[in-house]
């Protein structure tokens, strides 16, 4: 995974509340086999009016997004994360999200940043016209504006995003340990292994 | 002394491979079931980060939620095409994936497929005492064998893959007893209903349910499988009970299986799990097996059951105000009227089959019933869809084909068909299906598709009558048609 420590570019001025994964990403799209791709997907329904701020050549590629309350909610399905992994999207900024979506946000390198309200209409103001900029290991967004908001992040999800360490990637560093409990359960419970000859 | 132990702790505590300051666990997963639905981006990001299978021996991969219940191959044995495109690339996603990996694969077309709940424990790969994931929710199933059996999301499943194990936090317990004898008619179905019904959908989130008492002692390996896969459906993440002799003689030569001394050791070890005397579970729910009837549900959530004799319930008699509107909506949903009886409800599709009610002892009970019968003419569409090739094969040698065929059902290829529809068998808008499976959710059988969740002896009356049934009375008249 990616790296993420420091974040700077244009953010899409979203500010929707009550964003579902269903909005995210449609549920026609869950027949997919790759992670990659569904990017396409992602706002689909929204995407139709005209004018809507994902088609906007203003923000196109644009690594923030700033979002309602409760963004993610619905059902736990991680098409929603990697679709909006697919659009570039590497920060999400909103006053609450869903559980399970900032679960599976990090999962997917995707940094889920909660700030009050009155922090979010100010961001979706700079964000018209101005980049904005996370830095992740000083837990702050702040603009040219002199605009400086702190938050809140687990140590564990931080560091793991600060040296691109996927949950995977964390617990293959401990095959030593894995190993030594496989060797110990064989010696237990011989049997179990192997399930498939 | 040791303090005493739950079923769930003592497994748990058999798998813990680290433990973490903050109660977090590393656990080691002895058995992983891979499917084509959650698996193709688990795989992707293993290939996409340069990583491989930890343990392909520990895993088993098998297509079943998108393939087409009809014939595979042609008379020449070439592969008839998968109409649907997405559902064509899911499966072969898995094929190349698996050998890829080195997966072992039970093809589309071997008799060992089937659908990925029906395969573990029928092939002896489930066993007693493990840990065992697939991405998918119903993977409580296994709990029937003792198992700690679980669903689990994509990226867990790649987790899973990379490393054979999970990070988990330690589920509260709860037991479920059911004392007492089940009555005339009454089924493992029906069980896991009242139990639904009883505790709602929401009522053992959080937990690990271990299920207790005479009637699970006394019920089958079959049933329990049942029961222990509705698990999901009353929220438990896992249902679990304990190995006991029957436990034994099903699993004793099946081919994944341990033989000679090392099943002698197992048997030995599988003995001694079982929840300590003295142990003690964070909740209790307790049912007279007395109070079980035939059930059925009337909404749109399978909390919603109702016994066959009784009537669709006033949305008014719910206490708070979300459950009088989704119960409501549920009605709007399903076609039905608050205080319509049950029993005049009539059903347009019949679906015998899913991880839930495909196995020999399901398609036997409906079978007794259909003997001799026809389906009502209002039914559409009846399936029977074998949970295996096995099963399958077993139903074809006692005959049972014919009885279904004779009877006016379509007879199927192993999978999960109806149940959900990603594949061709679908329940069409605004119709109803009496089905074995476990979910009534809006839309689930196909858009608009209305579901009742039953028996398979309930769904076979329905056949007959065509409308839902209480068995008992069907029941009854093969009871008076035998004496005379
Ligand atoms: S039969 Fe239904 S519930 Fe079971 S695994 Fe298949 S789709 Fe899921």
């Amino acid at each position: 995974m990616d790296k993420l420590t420091v974040v700077e570019g244009r953010a899409y001025p979203f500010g929707m509340k009550n964003v579902d994964t269903d909005i995210v990403i449609p549920a026609h799209w869950l027949k997919t086999i790759s992670r990659s791709g569904l990017g396409k997907g992602a706002f689909e329904v929204l995407r139709k009016e005209p004018g809507n701020v994902f088609d906007d050549p203003e923000y196109a590629g644009s690594p923030i997004l700033i979002a309602g309350d409760n963004f993610g909610c619905g059902s736990s399905r991680e098409h929603a994360a990697w679709a909006l992994a697919d659009l570039g999207i590497k920060v999400v900024i909103a006053p609450s999200f869903s559980d399970i979506f900032s679960g599976n946000a990090f999962k997917n390198g995707i940094l889920t940043v909660v700030l009050p309200q009155e922090a979010i209409d100010r961001l979706m103001e700079v964000a018209q016209t101005d980049p904005i900029h996370v830095d992740l290991e000083q837990q702050t967004v702040t603009t040219q504006f002199q605009d400086r908001f702190q938050f809140e992040i687990d140590p564990f999800r931080k560091h793991c995003l600060l040296g691109g360490l996927d949950e995977i990637g964390l617990t293959l560093g401990q095959a030593d340990t894995i190993g030594a409990y496989e060797a110990r359960a064989a010696g237990e419970r011989p049997w179990l292994v192997p399930a498939v000859a | 002394m040791v303090k005493p132990r739950t079923l769930y702790e003592k497994i748990w505590d058999a798998h813990v491979v680290e433990r973490r300051p903050d109660g977090t666990c590393l656990i080691y997963i002895d058995r992983h079931l891979v499917h084509e639905v959650t698996s193709p981006q688990a795989f992707e990001g293993l290939r996409l980060a340069g990583r491989k299978v930890r343990r392909p021996d520990l895993t088993l991969a098998v297509p079943d939620h998108n393939l087409p219940t009809t014939p595979r191959r042609d008379a020449q044995g070439n592969r008839i095409p998968i109409a649907d495109p997405e559902s064509a690339q899911q499966l072969a996603a898995l094929e190349r994936n698996a050998p890829e990996f080195g997966v072992r694969l039970i093809g589309d077309a071997d008799l060992e497929q089937g659908i990925v709940h029906v395969v573990g424990p029928e092939q002896g790969f489930t066993l007693p005492g493990t840990t065992l994931v697939c991405g998918d929710s119903h993977t409580s199933s296994h709990g029937a064998l003792g198992a700690l059996a679980f669903g689990i999301g994509t990226s867990e499943v790649e987790h899973v893959l990379a490393t054979q194990t999970l990070l988990l936090k330690q589920s509260k317990t709860m037991e479920v007893v059911v004392e007492g004898e089940l009555g005339f008619g009454v089924t493992p179905k029906d069980v896991a209903l009242a139990i639904c019904g009883r505790i709602g959908t929401a009522g053992g989130t959080g937990y690990v349910m271990e299920y207790r008492g005479s009637v699970f002692r006394d019920m089958s390996i079959e049933g329990r499988l049942t029961v222990a896969n509705m698990s999901i459906e009353a929220g438990a993440r896992s249902g679990l009970f304990a190995p006991d002799e029957k436990t034994f003689s099903y699993l004793k030569g099946r081919p994944l299986a341990p033989k000679g001394a090392a099943w002698d050791a197992a048997v030995a070890y599988w003995k001694t799990l079982h929840t300590d005397e003295g142990a003690v579970f964070d909740k209790s729910i307790v049912i007279d097996a007395a109070d079980i009837v035939p059930n059925v549900t009337w909404g749109t959530s399978p909390e919603d059951v109702v016994p066959v004799t009784g009537v669709v319930p006033d949305p008014e008699s719910f206490a708070d105000a979300s459950k009088r509107a989704a119960a409501q909506k549920s009605l709007d949903y399903m076609g039905l009227t608050a205080g319509q009886r049950m029993e005049d409800v009539t059903v347009e599709h019949i679906f015998i089959g899913s991880c839930t009610n495909s196995r020999i002892e399901d398609l036997r009970a409906a079978a007794a019933l259909l003997k001799g019968k026809h389906i009502a003419s209002g039914i559409k569409q009846a399936l029977v869809v074998p949970g295996s090739g096995l099963v399958k094969q077993q139903a074809e040698a006692e005959g049972l084909d014919r009885v279904f065929t004779e009877a006016g059902f379509e007879w199927r290829e192993p999978g999960c068909s109806a149940c959900l529809g990603m594949n061709p068998d679908k329940v069409p808008a605004g119709e109803r299906c009496a089905s074995t499976s476990n979910r009534n959710f809006m839309g689930r059988q196909g858009p608009g598709s209305r579901t009742h969740l039953v028996s398979p002896a309930m769904a076979a009356a329905a056949a007959i009558t065509g409308h839902l049934t209480d068995v008992r009375e069907l029941l009854e008249e093969k009871r008076g048609e035998v004496v005379a």
